[in-house]
């Protein structure tokens, strides 16, 4: 078996499953945030209008809730959202529950690493498609809606199809100016945004083990934006490292048998890979940044579960360092405890130096919500994830997906620009 | 409930997002008529008002991709929308639609998406897996549900299934 298939075998106590098999899974984790928790919140009280009652959760140690999407308060809405949030964790004794302005809070995404909130070997699933991110940490993490996510609550565990798992080995020597999110979305480009629908994608390979815990994640992230049931990466003693200056939790890592099959096995050489762009209106729609050196841009983003991790913020700063902005250009780090590491190493100075906003935690315009969408005819560069019509506003607004750099690059001459262009 | 009868209306392209069916900015909206109001905003904004109880969408391959939004399945449940018929769906929306018994996700060949005509009359036999187009006078197959589905879809949603304990 391999590591995905031997993760559901564990959770749903049996010696062996295979691709196809549809079973009921133990969970370790689920989380919820400020739009799918309220999600969840009405579909308990749709159940107890019918009956149900629901007086209990299954286990409140094991549910963990972010506020990301509409925070701070965007409106009175979001505000009532959030405060409906904190009734439904209060009254059911979910005591993680990251709030904004109380200390560590951020994008759910981020806390699952940032905070080890899931650990190698377990069944992870959230309220949210990127959930994927998570299997990075060598746990299978896969998103559900607020029903399947409300089922959980109460039942601890969840039916999956078990997946067909896509091998992806990254191979060579990975150039300076090729990111993580370079590759990716390289790989969705050439397998398409259906290209892993009800699958698992694994990484492996020699570049994929160099590769920090934050690069592997901007991987397993977007592989959401082929279709994938979940992404995940075998841990090993960098997931151990990185978990251990987080947490004291042991854990139970789970690795693939060596005769485990994969569907298919893709090998990608990158001595040569070119920067990545994903161009309006399809994360799949790519083609590299010198082909659109002409085009002329309106904003610069660097935000999101994707693209606003440490290392994606020191990848920036380092393009914009002594730089001016030509372009409005903001940037918003994708947890608390991230913009302090930043700001103690100097990245927040530099983002403001060279002109750019910086904004509070959030997911922001990433997915339209508040704080920088995009108007008419807006064209962005993002370190994000989507590019759907109207993802970040405007539904006749365009945005193009690419790399930290990339995208400081392009801040620095107002086009779409290589990195290799600006630098000296 | 095993027989549905309805007029299709047909969007005939691939990865439809949730993006375009339900808009970022109306996530923070819980109320399931509210949503229903901007349902598919981002490629139809007239179509909450074209759409009548019972009514079929039937489009490309891969609908309902992007993210795990149940107010995707909501939205157009509450416009009416009884049944999709596409060749793929994305995993979260076909799972939400299912498990929350707002609609039915149901496989169709490409081929038959091309003989669909928008606004034509279906009557979808889901115990024979068959559709017939009353306006074209044909019959075409729809891909059965897995047990497992089947039976989500027989008890009205993933909770009437197996209710919490």
């Amino acid at each position: 078996m391999n590591i995905t298939e031997k993760i559901l075998a564990r959770a749903s106590g049996k010696q062996s499953v295979s691709a196809g098999d549809v079973l009921f899974a133990k969970v370790d984790k689920v989380m919820m945030h400020d739009v799918s928790g309220p999600g969840v919140i009405k579909v308990f009280s749709e159940w107890e209008k019918k009956g149900l009652k629901l007086e209990k959760i299954w286990n409140p140690d094991r549910v963990w809730v972010t506020e990301d999407h509409f925070v701070p308060a965007a409106d009175r809405v979001s505000a009532e959202n959030v405060i409906a949030l904190s009734n439904f964790t209060k009254k059911f004794g979910i005591k993680k529950h990251f709030k904004y302005g109380l200390g560590q809070y951020g994008i759910c995404h981020t806390l699952s690493h940032e905070e080890a909130m899931v650990l190698p070997g377990e069944v992870y699933v959230g309220g949210d498609s990127h959930t994927n991110t998570t299997g990075a940490m060598g746990a299978f993490a896969a998103g559900l809606g607020h029903t399947d996510v409300a089922y959980v609550l109460l039942n601890g565990e969840i039916w999956f199809k078990v997946p067909e798992t896509m091998m992806f080995r990254i191979e060579g020597n990975k150039p300076d100016h090729i990111m993580a999110k370079d590759i990716i979305l390289k790989i969705i480009g050439d397998i398409g945004t259906d290209g892993a629908n009800y699958s698992a994608m694994q990484f492996s390979g020699s570049v994929v083990k160099a590769l920090s815990m934050e690069e592997r994640l901007t991987l397993t992230n977007m592989t959401t934006e082929a279709g994938a049931k979940n992404g995940i990466i075998e841990p090993d003693e960098t997931t151990y490292a990185y978990l251990q200056e987080r947490t004291d939790a042991t854990y139970a890592p789970v690795h693939g048998d060596g005769n485990a099959r994969y569907s298919e096995v893709f090998t990608y050489e990158i001595d040569k890979m070119e920067p990545t762009i994903a161009k309006p209106f399809s994360p799949g729609n790519i083609t590299v940044a010198r082909e659109l050196q002409t085009t002329e841009l309106d904003k610069a983003y660097i935000g999101s579960c994707t693209g606003a991790k440490l290392e994606d913020l020191r990848a920036a700063a380092k393009v914009l360092k002594g730089k001016k902005v030509k372009i409005r250009t903001e940037v918003l780090p994708a947890a608390q405890s991230i913009y302090m590491k930043a700001m103690k190493e100097g990245l927040i100075s530099i983002f403001m130096e060279a002109g750019a906003v910086v904004g509070p935690p959030t997911c922001g315009a990433c997915c339209g919500a508040h704080m920088g969408v995009l108007g008419k005819n807006e064209i962005c560069i993002s370190t994000t994830n989507r590019n759907f019509p109207g993802r970040m506003g405007h539904v006749e607004s365009q945005t193009y997906l690419a790399s930290p750099i990339v995208v400081a690059a392009s801040a620095i001459t107002g086009r779409i620009t290589d990195p290799r262009d600006v630098r000296n | 409930m095993n027989i549905l009868r309805g007029r299709a209306y047909k969007y005939d392209r691939n990865n439809i997002d949730t993006d375009v069916i339900i808009p970022g900015p109306y996530l923070k909206i819980h109320d399931h008529k509210e949503l229903a109001k901007h349902a598919m905003e981002g490629i139809d904004p007239k179509f909450p008002e074209k759409v009548s109880q019972g009514d079929f969408l039937v489009t490309g391959s891969n609908f309902g991709c992007g993210s795990s939004r149940e107010h995707a399945p909501i939205a157009l449940s509450q416009t009416g929308i009884k049944a999709i018929l596409a060749p793929t769906f994305a995993r979260i929306f076909y799972r939400n639609a299912v498990d929350g018994g707002y609609l039915l996700p149901i496989e169709i060949d490409e081929s038959t998406v091309k003989k669909i005509s928008d606004t034509d009359e279906l009557e979808i036999d889901i115990s024979q897996n068959k559709i017939v187009n009353l306006t074209k006078k044909e019959q075409y197959a729809m891909k059965p549900f897995p047990e497992l589905i089947a039976k989500i879809v027989e008890a009205g949603g993933l909770m009437k299934y197996r209710p919490g304990s």
